[in-house]
């Protein structure tokens, strides 16, 4: 027999024996897979952050199809429109689902404050917390370095003016910047329309006013202002209940250093 | 065994694959930016490695070899490892789900993968016994989990640097694996003189 024709078969049965070892490994390694779970995965965006609660979009799926009474409105990133298509494939009611968004509580810019030091080290918000009490005059202040904008998945934050803005029509109230930032400046909000404190600063009114001009000073007018007891000082630092809130926006006015904003507002007049 | 452990070495210092012979560059520069992906990327790069050469060197040495038909080593290579490596990803699907979960998505990229098949190949130039083999496979595997691991933490350190505008990116990260590369010309002779 010449050479190449032994060649010829030997490759030829070669390959028949391995597509049928293969063949028979699909079937025999066969995993069954839940084709509910496989479709709810499909319309989930697959970006794994974990907002819902779950470790990915994988385990969300399979907890959804799996286990009695986990909410299918959980995933924000998706929105109402993942949320109804889950509700399709699952054959179970719509429940409306309320948009998150993340905001910042902090106000001062490079306008309001000042840097008192000149950090020569790794571009980080992390780092420099870490190592000093952060390079603002308020000590609360935004680092203004952008932990947050390399962790957002969805380029929703950009640092402007030494301060982080959230593009609310980007945002998907995911919720990773929360866990980002070392000063745990960011907070997520249901809704539209809410009104909120600009400013984490505990620090006394005084301490608060030398190193920012738009921090709150604890001076107890919003508390005054308000008819329906929402909000408080709480360390010297006021804090609105939205459960109480009825977003009238009368404490808006009165606030002598303007923190208490409305969202979708522009931070900065 | 004094074989085996030279083999070993020149195979994870000397020989490194993908900085001295240069296989296996694009796990390298994709997989190594972050340490966890780095690391079982490389364990799956040693399994499938050391199980490709148990079926390559058989298949070379009692079916090519006494027909003549040593021209067929490439293309009958891959076509075994590829078929190799889908069944080792099925069988794990099925009986190691956590298993697959963490390796199972580098397992489609080892398919075709330069250094799995380079080293199959340097096996049967090198005229390697079948444990030697064994043992030249796992320390290539090694050698490819050394490489990777030092590079995703050079790498780390690049990404935090301040790199000139022109430089960010691939360019500053190939100049950084060229350095890599010629830090590992540094183990030439060493294996020798720790054997002889």
């Amino acid at each position: 027999m010449p050479g190449w024709l032994i060649g010829i078969i030997s490759v030829a049965l070669l390959g028949l024996l391995l597509g049928v070892v293969l063949t028979v490994a699909a079937k025999l390694f066969k995993v069954k897979s839940n084709p509910l779970t496989d479709k709810v995965r499909e319309e989930l965006p697959g970006i794994n952050c974990g907002a819902c609660g779950y470790v990915g979009c994988d385990s969300y799926a399979e907890a959804l199809t799996k286990q009695e009474g986990v909410e299918p409105n959980l995933c924000t990133p998706g929105g109402e429109s993942v949320a109804r298509k889950i509700c399709e494939i699952l054959d179970i009611p719509f429940s409306q689902m309320l948009a998150k968004h993340a905001v910042l509580r902090c106000a001062g810019s490079l306008d309001h404050t000042t840097y008192v030091m000149d950090w020569q080290s790794v571009n980080s918000c992390a780092a420099n917390k870490t190592f000093y009490r952060g390079r603002s005059s308020c000590y609360q202040a935004c680092l203004g370095y952008g932990d947050c904008v390399l962790a957002c998945p969805f380029d929703a934050i950009q640092i402007v003016n030494g301060i982080a803005v959230v593009n609310r029509n980007r945002c998907t109230g995911c919720g990773i910047c929360v866990d980002v930032c070392p000063n745990n400046l960011f907070m997520l909000t249901t809704g539209e329309d809410l009104v909120y404190v600009a400013c984490s600063s505990h620090a006394k009114g005084k301490d608060t006013r030398k190193g920012c001009t738009t921090g709150c000073i604890a001076c107890n007018r919003c508390v005054k202002a308000c008819k329906f007891d929402a909000i408080t000082i709480n360390h010297n630092l006021a804090v609105i209940d939205q459960g109480k809130c009825t977003q009238c926006g009368d404490c808006i006015p009165v606030c002598p250093v303007k923190i208490i904003k409305r969202i979708g507002v522009p931070c900065d007049d | 065994m004094k074989e085996m452990a030279f083999i070993l070495t020149s195979m994870v210092l000397v020989d490194n694959l993908v900085l001295t012979k240069f296989l296996g560059i694009c796990p390298f520069l994709g997989v190594s930016k972050k340490m966890d992906s780095a690391l079982g990327m490389s364990y799956a790069v040693i399994a499938v490695m050391v199980l490709a050469t148990a079926a390559t060197w058989p298949i070379y040495n009692y079916l090519l070899a006494p027909f003549g038909l040593e021209y067929l080593e490439t293309i009958l290579f891959i076509l075994v490892i590829a078929a190799l490596v889908q069944m080792i990803e099925m069988g794990l699907k099925k009986y190691a789900p956590s298993l697959h979960k963490s390796l199972g998505v580098y397992l489609p990229l080892i398919t075709t993968n330069c250094a799995v098949l380079g080293i199959a190949i340097l096996n049967i130039d090198n005229g390697y016994s079948f444990v030697n083999s064994l043992v030249n496979a796992f320390g290539g595997g090694v050698g490819f989990l050394v490489a990777l691991v030092l590079f995703s933490g050079v790498r780390r350190q690049i990404e935090r640097s301040n790199i000139p505008l022109a430089f960010r990116g691939i360019p500053a990260t190939m100049i950084a694996a060229s350095i890599l590369a010629m830090a590992f010309m540094g183990f030439t002779g060493i294996v020798e003189g720790m054997f002889l």
